[in-house]
């Protein structure tokens, strides 16, 4: 089989232009695994998620799973955790975003600004939490920092005669989007940090000899330059912090009452703490959806970045 | 009056001084974990914190009995690398034709591989729990490593493929030219020169299994659970705990930890999808 395959590509190779069409067959042989995998991982669950969305499926009383169209979907959205639940996921998406590319990008521009003792020490420092386990990380924040009797926090606060806070209680979704942005700050600052090397300073000399002030370089030169890690970053971010869980699981168990509750807890919730299966598939189906708006929203903005940027 | 020389250095100082002191304070939740780890539970709980205290190993000498700590991190081991051997398998031969035999439908492919990340895994929660539970996989390794090689496998497919797509092709034209089969120029040829590369693909794949913490915590309970639950069964209990917990913390983190530090240059590539480099 391969002696056959040998010859249209060597052609291909000669001829460039004109052999592409022939070349295919060997290509998709060793993408179809892939494809395909893929294609299955994604249509089977999905598929039967959107069957179970539509019938009455509760694993405490099996057997009568009759059609009941889209009784589901208006369950799951007159929920008392529905509003609160998308009203927090798009919080923690939007503030984390934020946190982490602004900050990002100026921890990033400050690290580059100039050569000090131990920066490789410092890159190192900042970005660790990104490799720290989510539950770890909850965890942590939880006993280690926001304890209201012998957090670290505690201690700073009374140490400047204020009351300590019971953080998790009294500001729950706060301390959610402290504990996240902990972890996706590195993230961001990894990626602009490298992106940032990449500019060439060649550019950025000629601009300092035309008198252009550091604020006017970062604005003018470093920023654009910046636009299309930017967009990965907060591609990338969005993905992950769209289903955000093991941080509420681990911390405040979505409470008190909905407080810090996201959809993907909510949905946890209902799955397998309630075993009502229809509707945390209705659930899951409407946390698809708003992911997809989400990403055809970014694709877009990223496209057309990318075309401005060429 | 001050010279040129003599403010740039100042205001090089001061830079340096803020980065570290962001750094430190970024740094300090993890520095903090390390240093409760080597505390006794009694001073890990003192109000004010104890900066300054006896260490004691006490807490990573009675791991292995109060938690089983071993078994926990055996699951991780097995979990992690079974899934990215696999993942590089699946990968490595639909990377290679995309990036030497490429066509129209290159690109789609692999945006559209992409956007499979874009499906939230509470999207396909119940289903993958049912099917886990009628085929007996329910808290089985097996669930998790075929879980963890489907999410990981565009990241990889990207990355691989953003690595060979640097290989001039004259090379792989050469080696066909002296007769090298397909299997001959994926072994012979493209792998050994991107061993560096595959190497970080390899290690971003584990620290993603490593860290996976949707489908550990939903499918496994007690026999198959990896380190992310071990620790999440650590939030219940209130008390005397802490030296403990972070102990395990400890532990479950080095490796991976240190794993990324050694590749940071790369992981960034992977990350974000060969668009920085």
């Amino acid at each position: 089989m391969n002696t056959s395959t040998l010859t249209p590509r060597t052609a291909a190779a000669d001829d460039k232009s004109s052999a592409k069409g022939s070349v295919t067959k060997p290509g998709w042989f060793l993408v179809s695994p892939s494809v395909l995998l893929l294609l299955v991982w994604m249509i089977v669950p999905l598929g039967m998620t959107i069957y179970f969305s539509l019938i009455r499926y509760n694993l405490l009383n099996p057997g009568e799973n009759e059609f009941v169209g889209l009784e589901n979907f208006e369950f799951f959205v007159t929920d008392a955790g529905f509003l609160p639940g998308a009203m927090n996921t798009l919080l923690l998406v939007g503030s984390v975003l934020a946190i982490s590319v602004i900050l990002g990008v100026l921890i990033s521009a400050l690290l580059e600004a100039s050569e000090f003792l131990g920066r490789g020490i410092v890159r190192v420092l900042l970005i660790s939490p990104f490799f720290i386990m989510p539950t770890v990380s909850a965890l942590i924040w939880k006993n280690l920092i926001f304890h209201p009797v012998s957090g670290i926090l505690a201690w700073v606060w009374k140490l400047f005669g204020a009351q300590p806070v019971d953080w998790l209680a009294n500001y729950p979704m706060l301390s959610i989007i402290i504990i996240v942005s902990w972890q996706w700050l590195p993230f961001a600052i990894l990626i602009l940090m490298t992106a940032m090397q990449s500019l060439d300073q060649e550019q950025k000399e000629a601009a300092r000899l035309d008198g252009a002030g550091p604020i006017a370089i970062f604005w003018h030169l470093t920023l654009p330059h910046l636009a299309r890690p930017i967009a990965v970053v907060v591609m990338i971010e969005t993905i992950f912090l769209l289903s955000v869980f093991a941080e509420i699981f681990t911390t405040t168990n979505g409470g008190p009452g909905f407080a810090s509750t996201n959809l993907a807890y909510l949905i946890y919730n209902q799955a397998l703490l309630q075993f009502d299966v229809g509707m945390a598939s209705a659930g899951g189906l409407i946390a698809v959806v708003i992911a997809n708006i989400a990403a055809i929203i970014l694709v877009r903005m990223i496209g057309k970045n990318l075309t401005d940027k060429s | 009056m001050m010279t040129l020389k003599q403010s740039r250095r100042l205001q090089s100082a001061l830079l340096g001084t803020l980065s570290w002191l962001i750094a430190a304070l970024i740094f300090f939740p993890i520095f903090w974990m390390v240093l409760t780890s080597f505390k006794t539970e009694i001073d890990a709980f003192a109000t004010p914190p104890q900066f300054i205290f006896t260490p004691t190993l006490e807490n990573y000498l009675h791991i292995q009995e109060r938690s089983d700590y071993f078994h926990f991190a055996w699951n991780s081991i097995l979990i992690s690398f079974s899934a990215t051997i696999l993942c590089l398998l699946i990968a490595v031969p639909a990377a290679y034709s995309m990036a030497f035999f490429e066509t129209k439908r290159t690109k789609g492919t692999l945006l559209w591989m992409l956007s499979t990340k874009m499906l939230p895994p509470v999207g396909v929660l119940m289903p993958i729990y049912l099917l886990a539970k009628t085929f007996g996989l329910l808290d089985s390794r097996i669930a998790l490593i075929v879980i963890y090689t489907l999410i990981n496998l565009p990241i990889v497919v990207w990355m691989i493929y953003t690595y060979f797509k640097d290989i001039p092709g004259e090379i792989l034209e050469a080696s066909r030219l002296d007769g090298a089969t397909t299997r001959q120029e994926i072994f012979r040829v493209l792998i050994p020169i991107c061993k560096g590369g595959l190497a970080s693909t390899a290690l971003l794949s584990l620290i993603l299994c490593w860290n996976e913490a949707f489908w550990s915590l939903n499918l496994t309970s007690s026999n198959a659970a990896p380190l992310t639950a071990l620790i999440a069964s650590y939030s219940s209990p209130e008390g005397l705990f802490w030296a403990k917990l972070s102990a395990v913390s400890t532990l479950a983190c080095a490796p991976i930890l240190i794993f990324g530090w050694i590749s940071q240059k790369q992981l960034v590539r992977g990350l974000s999808f060969g668009a920085v480099k």
